[in-house]
């Protein structure tokens, strides 16, 4: 038996409701693992319903089918009250029960587990407590636990996404943060200038982004608990496409000042700079790899942009994709195996986001039912790639998994939605 | 603006090409040699001998000239188009008869491929016009190059027509 307590810190933002995001799940996987999360028993209402968002997370998923309650023969809450032949006849493999209990101090107790159908033995079971406000994160903890105990895979339905929401005249922005599904939108940053490539620090405290203001492009650090907005960098020319290093210690961006794009490296401490690149054509994008030694970047130095990689001690630059007239904004995926990009097959082509398997030189294209894909960001299990699209004229955000078998639609029911950026895990 | 000093600069074929010189907002694709030998066919309506160009009709070409203030680019392309040198070579005079006057370049693009290398695209586009100004006799001083990107599109929609007003530099006077 598996015993877990888990307390919870929530972040505090600024609250504003911007763009709204909800779910459209367009394709799961065929071999999909029935499973049933049933109503957790409480005795009394709560604002969350936290055994629908562990259905929802772990249906979005694509790995699971979830039977809806209705369907279900009987609401067992502990292992007493479960009929494993009436399960085992709505051929579920798996059961997931719950029962949620007030404590003193306005807090509440959950205490779930996790039972596989056919052996009839209990796989996990956790408690968890927290305040009314943090039953969405103790849902979301739950999905992880669960996704991993059957998948073998990390959860990161407890991450947070941040993304830029924007009116179709162009004249209003903000940046916000949600939870992965969407849900608890909160705007960090609202602007009348273009705000692009937010880019999370890998504790999640920090959100580094730019702003394109009427003289120029500008490199922003933001401290998300205090509000502080820090400018780090406003040179003559472009300052952009800011990407944290693994340690959190350096921001690669890239300036024009000497004329031309480059990509350099910034020690946030010292303010120490280097220049990695020197090449006349464009170098942007760049993106750290995991070891923290190299950059992966777009380079437009054989006529069309595609990804390189660059070794930061020697300079050494080695060219990653060939197939396609344009490849650019390559994102790192299960510890930079693969990488995710945009991708066109050849001039007057869609553009996809693709996978590329570094190790096979394999490059697949994963989307085709939404437009101008672009802006992809890798979730941090490295399992799902959000991006930005257009579809049925809107820019919305949408995802799919690095294997291209499981899709969803992020709609937003206000506005625009444009680079989306996954943050890392926060626990 | 003053225009007269740039009837010191030699524009007679400005004169004649100036007022229908509404090219350029075509994209790529669509910019047929027809829509290129028009614009140079075209007379000065109502001009009663093109041979003789009065100070005035050449004024009025320039100025004409030097109130079209865009220059469109082919797509995922930063180099000037030879139908935009002529507007380019006016205000490149205007610069040079003007020392004090300064104009700041905005280099766009359309929405299709990448934020950040369109970002670098524009500011490439917006360089290039800088650097043909610059050869025509501007003074480097005069002019600031800012690139937009894909972010302050010139139209809204995903179509050819309107994706090819969107790559564009646009010249700014201060």
């Amino acid at each position: 038996m598996i015993k877990r307590y888990i307390f919870l810190l929530l972040m505090s933002f600024c609250v504003s409701t911007q763009a709204e995001l909800t779910i459209e799940i367009t394709q799961g996987i065929a071999s999909s693992i029935p499973i049933s999360v049933v109503p957790f028993k409480f005795e009394g209402s709560l604002k969350d319903n936290m055994d629908q968002i562990v259905r929802s997370d772990l249906e979005r998923s694509g790995h699971f089918t979830l039977l809806a309650p209705d369907d279900m023969l009987s609401l067992p809450a502990t292992e007493d009250d479960i009929y494993f032949t009436d399960w085992r006849l709505l051929k579920q493999d798996y059961i997931v029960v719950g029962t949620v209990k007030s404590l003193p101090n306005k807090q509440y107790q959950i205490r779930y587990q996790l039972f596989d159908v056919f052996s009839e033995t209990e796989l996990l079971t956790q408690t968890l407590t927290g305040s009314a406000s943090q039953l969405r994160d103790i849902a979301h903890r739950i999905s992880d636990a669960v996704y991993e105990q059957l998948t073998g895979i990390r959860g990161a339905f407890s991450t947070k996404i941040a993304y830029v929401t924007t009116n179709p005249q162009r004249t209003a922005f903000s940046l916000s943060i949600a939870d992965s599904d969407g849900a608890r939108e909160k705007t960090v940053l609202t602007s009348k200038f273009s705000i692009i490539s937010p880019s999370w620090s890998p504790d999640g405290k920090r959100l580094a982004y730019v702003l394109i203001e009427d003289d120029g492009s500008r490199v922003y650090i933001q401290h998300l608990e205090t509000g502080k907005k820090e400018l780090i960098s406003a040179q003559k020319g472009i300052n952009s496409a800011p990407s944290f290093s693994p340690d959190g210690k350096k921001l690669a961006l890239v300036l024009s000042k000497d004329g031309n794009p480059e990509i350099y490296v910034v020690e946030l401490a010292t303010k120490n700079w280097t220049r990695v690149t020197s090449h006349y054509a464009i170098d942007t994008e760049p993106n750290w790899m995991p070891d923290g030694e190299h950059l992966i970047f777009t380079s437009g130095r054989t006529g069309n942009p595609q990804i390189y990689r660059v070794n930061l001690t020697s300079g050494y630059i080695e060219r990653l994709t060939f197939e396609g007239s344009y490849n650019a904004r390559a994102r790192l995926a299960q510890d930079g195996r693969f990488l995710v990009l945009v991708h066109q097959a050849n001039k007057g082509a869609p553009f996809r986001i693709a996978s590329l398997d570094l190790m096979r030189g394999l490059l697949k294209s994963l989307t085709s039912d939404t437009q101008l894909d672009e802006s992809p960001s890798v979730s941090p299990n490295g399992v799902m790639v959000m991006y930005a699209a257009k579809y049925n004229g809107r820019s919305i955000l949408a995802a799919v998994s690095v294997a291209g078998d499981v899709r969803f639609l992020l709609p937003s029911k206000n506005g625009d939605v444009r680079e989306p950026a996954w943050g890392p895990y926060l626990n | 603006m003053e225009l007269s000093k740039l009837l010191a600069v030699s524009m007679l074929s400005l004169a004649i090409a100036g007022c229908a010189s509404s090219g350029g907002t075509t994209d790529e694709a669509s910019n047929t040699d027809a829509s290129a030998a028009e614009s140079q066919t075209q007379g000065v309506p109502g001009s009663p001998d093109l041979d003789v160009v009065t100070e005035e009709q050449a004024a009025m070409a320039s100025n004409a000239m030097l109130e079209q203030t865009t220059v469109y680019f082919g797509y995922d392309r930063s180099e000037i188009r030879p139908e935009f040198k002529d507007l380019l070579n006016a205000h490149a005079g205007y610069l040079v008869a003007n020392p004090q006057a300064s104009i700041v370049l905005e280099g766009h693009c359309d929405e299709r491929g990448t934020v950040e290398y369109n970002l670098a695209l524009g500011e490439r586009r917006a360089d290039t016009v800088k650097r043909y100004l610059i050869v025509q006799g501007a003074n480097p001083s005069q002019i600031e190059s800012v690139s937009f990107g894909e972010e302050r599109p010139a139209m809204m929609g995903s179509d050819d027509s309107v994706m090819s007003k969107n790559r564009r530099a646009e010249i700014k006077y201060q």
